[in-house]
């Protein structure tokens, strides 16, 4: 059975918050078990509602999600119980210490103590030795795996972590890739928002690309990489020309900036990027430049190019 | 049912008022006594009797119903209202947890709060005046009703607050003059005939006529009145927490 159903199944999901905004539209997406689903999107794109729906936080105006076959609303104890949530703000209280917030997260989902289980937790996210200390006192740092460890408090097979390393040093961010890895690899179920583009390319099977309150990707990570691999040279002309040499003709360049520049698309995942070999045609064909500069493109122009190739739903 | 998810919650609320001891218990009980010492020494002095009773012990349910009133409204507005203003209100909305089940944690904390404060209350009132209770039993359950039903309306109000003005606003602008104006510190007998009729329409009056009969089986208005009056208000709280929930107002949308 449990191969039968997705960890998470949404169907036709909208959501129009009482102010008019459509925050999401005719979302369709299943996540399976046991992958790590990175759903990425800029600021404001849908993600936090999509999963605040998911957790039984914002109603849905219509459409259907399960998770693990339970219907969140019909069925909500059994659906949000497998469920663990790490939301994007640091919203801990202040004057408690790391094992009671854990205690009352635990018993909020309907379990009984076991101290064990929470020292474990705790030792896993090095913060056994700040049992005794209040959450106030904590670094920011400390402050978002304590935050983990509350979401996981109830041993979720399902964990969404919204935005987990936005703000986060580096060593902190590859320490919580590392615990990402080892919970996925104890069998949970994993979905992370991000807009770091790096963070879906280190961790995630699959990336959901979420824009306008649209699903407009689903794919796997190498497929997506792919397409995100695409960079783009401009080469400053010392002089302007008005077409591109006939013997570039290979290269597809294009002109910009009045003839003063010439842009150059590649792909860093291809085993050449023809760049060596352009310089070389480029000055047979006398053509000078005074600077160069290569760019790749931002997760918000693939956004604004999906927007355009996909006109509807791409599953 | 999700006990151990109410236990939770009301563990968390109780261990709240062991945080911010002086704030929930010592300062009403502070309040209480410089009651005491103005209107039943001071001016107690100059009023010999009300119904057949001492000035100094009438003020007594009086002064708990102000207390329990004002303490429930508080402690159950801002047990909600916090974890809104923080943001960690996701954590219960999140679990698998009813509507009841979190009304039951936080109302049934700030009403326990409440009771307890109203038995410290009156027990500090028997190192100013002497106390007998003629229906104890009735005590209790105007007690416990009355608790409920403003914890209930303090929810409410934690629920519909959008700032902490707000959260101030009910407690110090109605409950407390609506209670001042209700018969705390006087019989409604005492007024004349028209700020009588007056007083019937403010709902406190029935809570603490009924309160005040169980001490000393005299009221201003039918204690069987006092009683409808107290679960109609009960009810009301409860339908409009009831829709909160079911719309999910200021909750979910």
């Amino acid at each position: 059975m449990r191969a039968m159903t997705s960890a998470i199944s949404i169907a036709q999901l909208d959501k129009t918050y009482a102010s008019g905004f459509q925050a999401l539209k005719n979302i369709n997406l299943d996540i399976r078990h046991g992958e790590i689903f990175a759903l990425l999107g800029p600021n404001g794109a849908g993600k936090t509602t999509l999963i605040s729906i998911i957790c039984g936080i914002v109603r849905p105006s219509s459409g259907t999600v399960s998770v693990d076959g339970h219907d969140i609303i019909a069925d909500y104890r059994a659906a949000r119980a497998l469920i663990g949530l790490v939301p994007q703000e640091l919203t801990t209280d202040a004057f408690e210490t790391p094992p009671a917030t854990m205690r009352f997260s635990r018993g909020l989902f309907g379990l009984p103590p076991n101290p064990g289980y929470i020292e474990k937790v705790l030792k896993q996210l090095s913060l056994w030795d700040k049992r005794d200390a209040k959450i106030r006192m904590l670094s920011g740092g400390m402050k978002r795996r304590l935050m983990i460890a509350k979401a996981l408090a109830h041993e979720p097979r399902i964990l969404f972590l919204d935005e987990p390393t936005a703000g986060v040093d580096v060593e902190l961010r590859k320490d919580m890739w590392q615990l990402v890895r080892e919970l996925r690899a104890s069998g949970v179920t994993i979905i992370l928002t991000t807009h770091y583009i790096e963070e879906a390319e280190e961790m995630a099977d699959r990336v959901g690309v979420i824009n306008r309150g649209e699903i407009i990707l689903v794919e796997e990570k190498a497929e997506l990489m792919r397409k995100m691999g695409k960079k783009q040279l401009r080469l400053e002309l010392r002089e302007p020309i008005t077409v591109v040499p006939s013997t570039l003709a290979g290269y597809k360049l294009s002109l910009g900036n009045s003839g003063k520049e010439l842009i150059y698309n590649y792909d860093t995942k291809s085993e050449h990027t023809g760049i060596t070999t352009l310089l070389d045609e480029l000055r047979h064909a006398g053509i000078k430049f005074k600077d160069l500069q290569t760019t790749q493109s931002s997760l918000e122009d693939i956004f604004v190019g999906l927007v355009h190739q996909n006109s509807g739903v791409a599953r | 049912m999700n006990l151990y998810g109410v236990r939770a919650i009301y563990a968390y609320e109780m261990a709240r008022t062991g945080r911010t001891l002086f704030q929930s218990i010592v300062s009403p009980v502070i309040s209480t006594s410089l009651y005491f010492i103005v209107f039943g020494a001071a001016i107690g002095s100059r009023i010999t009797q009300i119904n057949g009773v001492s000035y100094g012990s009438f003020i007594v349910p009086g002064l708990i119903m102000l207390m329990l009133l004002t303490q429930s409204v508080t402690n159950a507005s801002f047990g909600i209202y916090f974890p809104r203003f923080v943001g960690t209100i996701y954590e219960i909305l999140s679990a698998p947890i009813s509507s009841f089940e979190i009304v039951l944690g936080y109302v049934g904390a700030a009403a326990t709060k409440s009771i307890i404060l109203g038995l410290i209350i009156l027990a500090t009132s028997g190192f100013f005046v002497p106390i007998h209770i003629e229906h104890p039993a009735w005590m209790l359950a105007f007690l416990v009703l009355t608790a409920v039903s403003f914890s209930l309306l303090g929810f409410i109000l934690g629920l519909w607050a959008d700032g902490f003005e707000k959260l101030q606003i009910v407690p110090l602008l109605i409950i407390t003059p609506l209670t001042f104006l209700g018969g705390t510190f006087y019989s409604t007998s005492v007024l004349p005939p028209f700020w009588r009729t007056v007083t019937l329409f403010n709902p406190l009056v029935y809570l603490i006529s009924g309160f005040r009969w169980s001490f000393f089986g005299v009221a201003d208005v039918n204690v069987g009145l006092s009683l409808t009056m107290t679960l109609a208000f009960l009810a009301v709280c409860l339908a409009i927490v009831w829709w909160f929930f079911k719309t999910g107002y200021r909750l979910k949308n």
